[in-house]
């Protein structure tokens, strides 16, 4: 299956690379600001190549998006997982990647990592609790890691679990959720250049409570699609379960597309609030597929998005 | 008892009502100087509302801590009462002004369409005739059969927040489910009490 993604942008529209990597340095330099810590050397930055595919919004501070998530295995608190995510070990780490695919196996991270084009994608991220936030990710395309693995033709949908290791996940011992984290993705969409498997942000590893060390974005889609600490991979070729889909069938679909025409049961999703604008922000209209509605709407033709919502 | 009675007694309300609105005094600093973490509208909307249920808490616990342990808070209920309400339409304003930001369209159809701003908005109206008979001229107006009456939607307004709140979290949490598992309690307690007194007549 080739899906392959057109743009009308040339090669002059990339940003020269003085420039971005000058850009990169400011951006380290306001989220070390933004920390109140004296960051590490430059030296640990991870080398990216900027992407077409960044958005030209002002992105969030790294204290903004590192202090602000949602990641229950840590506690249901927006500050929790800042406060507890410390304690998880990402390092080793592997991948199982299995289903259908020609070369099954337990990747090592580091492996994954070695045949992977790190670039820094700025994208929007929209949660389905009607905030956004602006995210400079450093990833790679996911599906040069499925390229590699192999896609056997049955294979549909690619499903991901998240680390199950309640001693360092303390919220794991609750059952708000059925643990672990499930989440799934049309073999389409998992192929689309939007969708990366990201490994850092703001030019560093990503912290724990993001995600560490591997985690997928999905830019249009709401963000409890984007699973974090991905631990496996599965090519199948039935639609898998995911977690919010099985708590509330009718408040969270398989798909979970952004789209400002589709209410949550419980609350509007017409506008949304930028977190870090300030206590008098003004609300923002949310766009349909948060804004990636060129690169990604023609995925859905002939669907009806209510009902696949 | 007796004794911590008697010097409940000395203790003017009006103390209550200075310390219980230091709480939001401290809140309104934390909002303009950084305190609230990144996300301060949602952090102030969630914190007053969570103060207000504590108060409509401590409301219901008087008559059972009376009742129970001869600890008489009663002249501090009114206080306890107001305050209660005070965070409520704080909560409520917060929402309509930082949250929603006054759009109405969506304000309305947040309160017809969506179950737990329904509930929620539900417990405020019930709020409103509690807080405007507060006092001791519409107790002497009403009859303190009939006011008495009246303030028992108290409790109607208490379920409708402690479900607002379980209704808004996204899947089962467990702190909602405390408040709800409260007031349920508190409430039951009035329940066999109730029947006591009947059976004794």
């Amino acid at each position: 299956m080739a899906y392959r993604f057109k743009t009308d942008l040339k090669w002059s529209a990339v940003t020269p690379k003085t420039d971005y990597l000058n850009r990169r340095q400011l951006l380290a330099g306001a989220g070390a600001v933004g920390l109140g810590v004296t960051a590490g050397p430059a030296a640990a930055q991870i080398a990216a190549m900027s992407s077409v595919y960044s958005t030209d919004n002002e992105p969030n501070t790294l204290e903004e998006i590192s202090s602000y998530n949602n990641f229950y295995e840590f506690g249901t608190g927006k500050g929790d997982p800042a406060k507890h995510a410390h304690q998880l070990t990402t390092d080793p780490w592997s991948v199982k990647i299995d289903g259908l695919v020609d070369k099954p196996g337990s990747y090592d991270l580091a492996d994954i990592l070695k045949g992977a084009d790190l670039e820094e994608r700025i994208y929007r991220l929209r949660c389905v609790e009607t905030w956004s936030m602006v995210v400079p990710w450093i990833g790679f395309e996911l599906a040069t890691l499925l390229n590699r693995v192999g896609v056997q033709s049955g294979a549909k949908y690619v499903a991901f679990e998240t680390l199950v290791r309640p001693e360092e996940m303390p919220y794991q011992n609750s059952r708000v959720l059925d643990w672990p984290y499930i989440e799934g993705l049309r073999l389409d969409e998992a192929m689309n250049p939007l969708t990366i498997m990201a490994t850092g942000l703001y030019g560093e590893a990503l912290p724990n409570q993001n995600g560490a060390p591997l985690r997928l974005v999905v830019p249009w889609k709401y963000g409890f699609k984007s699973i974090k600490s991905i631990v496996r991979i599965s090519l199948v070729d039935e639609m898998p379960p995911t977690t919010w889909n099985n708590i509330g069938p009718d408040e969270y679909g398989f798909y979970s597309n952004v789209n400002p025409e589709v209410s949550h049961p419980r609350w509007s999703q017409s506008s949304e609030r930028r977190i870090g604008g300030g206590i008098f922000a003004r609300r923002r209209p949310t766009l349909p597929f948060n804004g990636y509605g060129d690169e990604v709407a023609s995925l859905y033709d002939g669907m009806d998005l209510r009902k696949h919502f | 008892m007796q004794r911590i009675n008697a010097v409940l007694k000395r203790v003017p309300t009006l103390s209550l009502y200075i310390a219980g609105v230091v709480p939001l005094i401290w809140l309104v600093v934390l909002l303009f100087t950084g305190g609230l973490g990144v996300d301060p509208v949602k952090a102030l909307e969630h914190r007053v509302g969570k103060i207000g249920l504590q108060f409509m808490i401590a409301v219901l616990a008087v008559t059972p801590l009376r009742r129970f342990f001869g600890l008489n808070l009663i002249k501090f209920r009114r206080a306890l009462g107001l305050l209660t309400f005070l965070y409520i339409v704080v909560h409520l304003a917060v929402w309509l002004a930082l949250d929603i930001q006054f759009y109405w369209a969506e304000i309305w159809a947040d309160i017809l369409k969506r179950p737990y701003i329904t509930i929620g908005m539900t417990g405020f109206v019930l709020m409103l005739p509690l807080a405007v008979t507060s006092n001791n001229a519409s107790i002497k107006r009403m009859g303190p059969a009939g006011w008495k009456m009246l303030h028992k939607l108290t409790y109607l307004a208490a379920l409708a927040g402690a479900l607002h709140y379980v209704w808004l979290v996204k899947g089962w949490q467990y702190e909602p489910l405390v408040y709800m598992g409260g007031i349920i309690l508190l409430l039951g307690l009035r329940i066999r009490v109730n029947r006591k007194r009947a059976a004794r007549i």
